[in-house]
């Protein structure tokens, strides 16, 4: 027993003198040396490839026997000259009109559902959550039989409606609102399942003292839920802007950026440019545009963040 | 009364969202002629999936998938929870920027910086491989931030407990901290899993051959090349990529929305 504590004794007087700055060190070689592994891997496939973006977006595009060179902002200066440029983000920008406000309003709906006491609620639940596991590539597929004309399900629909035959994917009008669909489709149920946490965490003597005092059931959630959602709607905002510039997967199966560049979404076209094109100076100058973008979301979470959305 | 008028919207919604996986069933098992007819009597046949597998390698695809998300998870987990560590327990000099940094990832994601990192993968020569499809995705700045937040949450008590009694650094690592968090690496998991599944684009840009396609990319081969037409073939095809995760989906459906959610709240 005395033997013990003479050792912690000795221990903490051994570390008082001189050991102390050692263990110090220590921390910092140690926090480094568990750091190294992934922030090496961060590097290379994140920082200097963003530093390498900008940087070869100032040079010529590289073929086989002519070296890149330095051009200055031409990249850029033909950027703004191509007029697929500004249609692809034109389309990106509707892309993004489309399915943000969808998919949130859907989301909320349906997990205010699941969340009631309404009759079937796990298999609601189930198909809901559903298309959140399924390969975006392989309900592509089935999303194009779909919409193929003539004999697809939604022209089905609409022949047993007496309507004229329509080429969905086909036509400029109606192409990306088909796009738009899907991806809405895809994307409601993972943001249901952060609104129906949020709600369950809410407390129940809130509806019941609504209730009492003869709120219904619609100003009660305008007055009361829906503010205290607040943070998870910011949350879910954010993801789902993320994700209008970042899902591609179903244009390349259903249209490929077609019909006249009515689908094509900056990063496709990036796609295009770079590896079907192979003009890489190009599709890097288009890459720092859509990192722009990202950057502002950033910026404009961060700002958010901090102001409106917390109630508690 | 508009109980019950909400029920039917949400019974209609539900309908809605079941339809496409509905129908590639009702396409995938029945034969090629009632494939846009819709008669309760028609047989059923298993002779598309036949079809489908026989025209394609998918038990290689299948392989490729298996190996490549297995090889990224089980890199993410050990890098991830050494940074992780790193971060949660040791104040060394610049841990705040170098949290910042990390999470810029969180924003940029590997998915948008494929020209650059084509670039790197073609001169490390892994364009092509396996490994070039998952070293982008290894280190996980979103594995790292909630392998934080949990390893935060240990009692430093414990920790010092476990120093007492003569473990070293990696060892309190293991034998503390990593038991504590065993409910946010199954939540990782699951959802690193999903995501490597499904991933198509860059695995589309990397790979050219059989040999380190994956699923995703195989089945948009094959859908692409001249089978045009034959849906039964096609949506069996779909089924099938996507039955893996279908079907653990349905056995552990809790654990699978629970660990969306808890991945998701940071």
């Amino acid at each position: 027993m005395s033997d013990s504590g003479a050792v912690t004794g000795t221990d903490r007087a051994f570390r008082a003198n001189g050991v102390g700055a050692g263990r110090a060190w220590s921390v910092h070689v140690q926090g480094w040396l568990l750091l190294l592994p992934a922030a090496v891997l961060l590097v290379t496939f994140t920082h200097l490839p963003v530093a390498a973006t900008i940087y070869h977006s100032f040079f010529s595009n590289p073929r086989p026997g002519r070296p890149a060179v330095w051009v200055g902002l031409d990249n850029y200066r033909s950027m703004v000259e191509d007029p697929v440029f500004w249609q692809v983000l034109g389309n990106n920008l509707w892309f993004a009109a489309g399915t943000i406000p969808l998919s949130i309003v859907l989301a909320l709906l349906m997990a205010v559902w699941v969340n009631g006491r309404i009759a079937g609620r796990s298999l609601l639940r189930l198909a809901f959550f559903t298309p959140t596991v399924l390969p975006m590539i392989a309900v592509a597929n089935v999303w194009l039989f779909f919409y193929t004309p003539g004999y697809g399900l939604l022209e089905q629909l609409t022949g047993l409606l007496g309507l004229p035959s329509h080429n969905w994917l086909g036509s400029r009008q109606t192409a990306l609102g088909c796009l738009v669909v899907v991806t809405v489709w895809k994307e409601a149920g993972f943001f249901m399942i952060f609104y129906l946490a949020a709600l369950q965490s809410l407390s129940p003597q809130l509806g019941e003292a609504a209730a009492l005092m003869g709120a219904s059931r619609w100003y009660f959630f305008r007055r009361v839920t829906f503010p205290l959602l607040m943070p998870t709607t910011l949350f879910v905002l954010v993801n789902a802007v993320i994700n209008s510039f970042r899902l591609v997967d179903h244009i390349v199966v259903m249209t490929k950026g077609g019909p006249d560049n009515a689908t094509a979404l900056l990063l496709y076209y990036i796609y295009d440019v770079g590896f079907k094109f192979w003009d890489q100076a190009y599709a890097a100058a288009l890459t720092l545009v859509l990192l722009v973008i990202l950057a502002a979301v950033a910026l404009g979470q961060f700002l958010l963040l901090d102001r409106r959305v917390h109630y508690q | 009364m508009s109980r019950a008028l909400e029920t039917a919207g949400a019974w209609l919604l539900g309908l809605l969202w079941a339809l496409p996986l509905a129908y590639a069933v009702w396409t995938a098992f029945h034969p090629a002629e009632y494939a846009t007819r819709f008669t309760p009597t028609a047989p059923l046949t298993l002779v598309n999936f036949a079809n489908a597998w026989a025209a394609a390698p998918f038990a290689r695809y299948f392989v490729n998938t298996t190996l490549l998300v297995a090889m990224i998870l089980a890199a993410q987990l050990g890098l991830c929870t050494l940074a992780a560590y790193a971060f949660a327990r040791f104040a060394f000099a610049g841990r705040a920027v170098a949290f910042l940094l990390v999470l810029v990832q969180l924003m940029i994601m590997p998915d948008v910086l494929i020209v650059e990192n084509y670039r790197t993968m073609s001169r490390l020569g892994l364009l092509d491989t396996l490994a070039g499809i998952g070293l982008p995705y290894m280190a996980s700045a979103f594995g790292i931030f909630l392998l934080r937040q949990t390893f935060k949450t240990v009692p430093k008590e414990l920790d010092e407990a476990a120093r007492v009694e003569g473990a070293g650094m990696l060892e309190t690592l293991w034998r503390v901290y990593v038991p504590l968090a065993r409910p946010v690496y199954i939540a990782y998991g699951l959802v690193s899993v999903s995501y490597h599944w499904n991933n198509f684009l860059w695995p589309l840009i990397v790979t050219n051959s059989v040999q380190s396609r994956p699923l995703t990319v195989g089945l948009q081969v094959f859908s692409s090349v001249d089978q045009g037409v034959d849906w039964s073939i096609i949506t069996a095809a779909t089924l099938m990529t996507s039955a893996p995760l279908l079907v653990a989906f349905l056995l552990f459906q809790r654990q699978f929305v629970q660990s969306f959610m808890r991945a998701g709240i940071r």
